[in-house]
């Protein structure tokens, strides 16, 4: 078995929310309890609603936030919430693509210095060499070496996206986290950030976390999926189990309810979720997704279920999950 | 055949810039049975939601109506008198808007904006017109709604917020609701849930639908016929079925194409997606002839030179495309 880039070990991260004099503070569990990892050059999925705790999971991972709980391991890096990580050296680990390529570029910074920065901070000074990475990863995400000169404001959306891949990239990290890359982007040029994505992945040997709720992409692009539901992993295994034969009740709710022109018949009414995500400051007792599950009983207010095995590398946190429909 | 519900004639809006005028939406015409849905989909930019705001008389500078009829059951009210449009407002032809925080009042509680329907368009009283509005509120399915009435916007979720959005665009009854992305800003399962809501409100009450999204599949689940815009115009209209079997335009096909769909890796392994070459253009330099020749695979000298006519479809449908077929 290959040895793991990222491993998680029941990863914690809590806040304290509200105020002690008016209402008193309490703990909000944006992360609870996450044990996740992920292989060299893996494309992991990782999916859910908004307020699931997707962002809050990506800043740990990038080092941004301590955890509560649990411990990480980054390449050979063990993080905790003792034991802070080296910033320098997470930077050349781990990077990120950022949703919003208008608001994530600095409008003050031309393309060259925005990619510069990075090499000149991590101890490559030579003005050749730097010139030199700089012309090259631009030509890798499809600019121009004339464009380097310009702002991010000349650039089109998905040009700037590109822009955002080329700064993750600069520094040849070995993971790289792309939080909805393609959803602020219009429609028909989502294809081409998908298949750059996909090509760089090979060429550079990157291994993706893909934060997204387009099933549609994640599906596409992932080698594993895990679906997330209020701080928690609900389910994970291979894409093809994920999608083909989900035993989360909340997997096949996210499944039934996109739009799919294609199979239109094949949705069933009661696959999908009823209501919205509860608050992570007070989720339900037992299954915190029990008062929206078609299948809830007695148990599932109850117990919070383990997150048992399906089959070998799938697992779902659900008392039914023998059941496939 | 009967009259239409809407009919939409040639519109043509124009945008006001630094002295120059451009045309932000070209010979528009599309006709709205009584009880039909009908979808509008096009990228940002395309001119798909200035015509939803033109068929509601909402257009202002440095937007306006440059020419074409607007015609609501047989009577032109593109120029009316704002007195005239705003009695139709909200009595007749309604709009749910894709943002509802910044959509509804935030000063005031939910029940009162609803109610405010009832006493402006049906002479109601205030007392009588809150029993009214818990009613309504009822109907789109917000939980307690004798508690709710009482509620300011911030104190729902996003998805509550557009349920309240649907009852007060309901709550008169209107022939036709004209909904601009209602479901871009929700989440997936609650946007499944609100299109059902609205599909099953409005086929009860026999209300039009003019739906606005750039979301093809959602559009064609909810609509019986599909207009797909680019820059500015109408590039082809089917029924909903028909555009997904049979595109016939070249930005239908790519779009179609374009985009990961649920299942087909497993069908077909990991193909590369198909792209759309370039970028959208910008208002202020369309392209000459089809507005689409820069992207185009099929692209001929011709299509640079002359706008291509509309070709009639079957099932009143239509393509305007040089070599369509």
């Amino acid at each position: 078995m290959a040895e793991s880039l990222l491993s998680l070990d029941d990863l914690a991260v809590h806040f304290k929310v509200g105020n002690a004099l008016a209402g008193g503070i309490k703990t909000l569990k944006a992360v609870d309890g996450v044990t996740l990892d992920v292989k060299p050059g893996e494309c992991l999925g990782l999916v859910g609603e908004s307020g699931c705790g997707k962002s809050t999971l990506a800043l740990a991972i990038m080092g941004l936030l301590p955890p509560t709980r649990g411990t990480m391991n980054v390449d050979g890096q063990q993080i905790s919430g003792a034991t802070p990580p080296d910033r320098m050296k997470m930077a050349r680990t781990v990077q990120m693509v950022f949703q919003d390529p208008y608001a994530s570029l600095n409008p003050r910074q031309t393309v060259r210095r925005t990619l510069a920065d990075p090499l000149r901070l991590h101890g490559i000074t030579d003005k050749e060499e730097v010139e030199a990475r700089v012309i090259d990863m631009m030509a890798k995400v499809g600019l121009r070496p004339e464009q380097a000169d310009r702002y991010p404001h000349e650039f089109s959306g998905g040009q700037r996206q590109r822009i955002g891949i080329a700064r993750a990239l600069i520094l040849k990290p070995k993971l790289v986290l792309c939080d909805e890359p393609v959803s602020a982007l219009d429609v028909s040029i989502r294809a081409q950030i998908i298949n750059l994505l996909l090509e760089l992945k090979d060429e550079m040997g990157l291994a993706y976390i893909m934060i997204s709720h387009d099933l549609g992409v994640v599906e596409h692009v992932s080698d594993r999926v895990a679906v997330m539901y209020l701080g928690r992993i609900v389910e994970q295994g291979g894409w093809q189990e994920i999608f083909e034969n989900p035993r989360h009740p909340y997997t096949r709710a996210l499944i039934a309810a996109i739009p799919d022109p294609f199979h239109r018949a094949a949705i069933s009414a009661d696959a999908k979720a009823r209501g919205e995500i509860a608050s992570a400051l007070n989720p339900p007792p037992g299954c915190h997704f029990n008062p929206r599950c078609p299948l809830k009983t007695d148990i599932c207010t109850a117990e919070y279920p383990a997150f048992g095995e399906v089959s070998p590398g799938h697992r779902a946190a659900c008392h039914f999950r023998e059941r496939t429909q | 055949m009967t009259t239409p519900l809407l009919k939409v004639e040639n519109l043509r809006i124009a945008l006001a810039g630094d002295g120059v005028t451009y045309d932000a939406v070209e010979n528009v015409s599309f006709e709205i049975g009584r009880g039909e849905a009908f979808g509008l989909v096009g990228e940002s930019g395309c001119g798909k939601s200035i015509t939803a705001l033109s068929v509601m008389g909402l257009l202002r500078r440095p937007l306006s109506l440059a020419g074409g009829k607007i015609i609501l059951d047989g009577e032109e009210i593109q120029n009316v008198s704002a007195a005239e449009m705003r009695r139709l407002r909200g009595k007749r032809i309604a709009m749910i808007f894709q943002e509802p925080m910044t959509a509804l009042n935030p000063l005031s509680p939910v029940g009162r904006q609803i109610a405010e329907m009832f006493v402006l368009h049906q002479g109601a009283n205030w007392n009588e017109a809150m029993d009214r509005a818990e009613d309504a509120l009822r109907q789109v399915r917000v939980p307690s709604p004798e508690r709710r009435i009482k509620d300011y916007p911030h104190q729902l979720s996003g998805g509550m917020r557009q349920r309240v959005m649907i009852a007060i665009a309901l709550a008169c009854g209107p022939d036709l609701l004209v909904a601009d992305e209602p479901t871009t800003a929700l989440d997936v399962t609650v946007q499944a849930e609100i299109i059902d809501l609205m599909a099953e409100l409005c086929a009860a009450k026999g209300t039009a639908v003019l739906m606005i999204s750039h979301d093809l599949g959602l559009v064609a689940n909810m609509c019986q016929r599909v207009a797909v815009m680019y820059a500015g115009r109408i590039v082809e209209s089917q029924v909903a079925d028909a555009i997904f079997a049979t595109p016939t335009h070249p930005y239908t096909q790519g779009l179609i194409d374009s985009l990961p769909r649920l299942g087909e890796r497993a069908r077909r392994g990991r193909q590369k997606l198909r792209e759309i070459s370039g970028v959208v253009p910008s208002i202020a330099n369309y392209p000459s002839g089809c507005r689409f020749n820069p992207r185009c695979p099929a692209v001929t000298d011709v299509c640079r030179t002359i706008v291509p006519e509309a070709t009639p479809l079957p099932a009143d449908g239509l393509v305007r495309c040089h070599h369509h077929g």
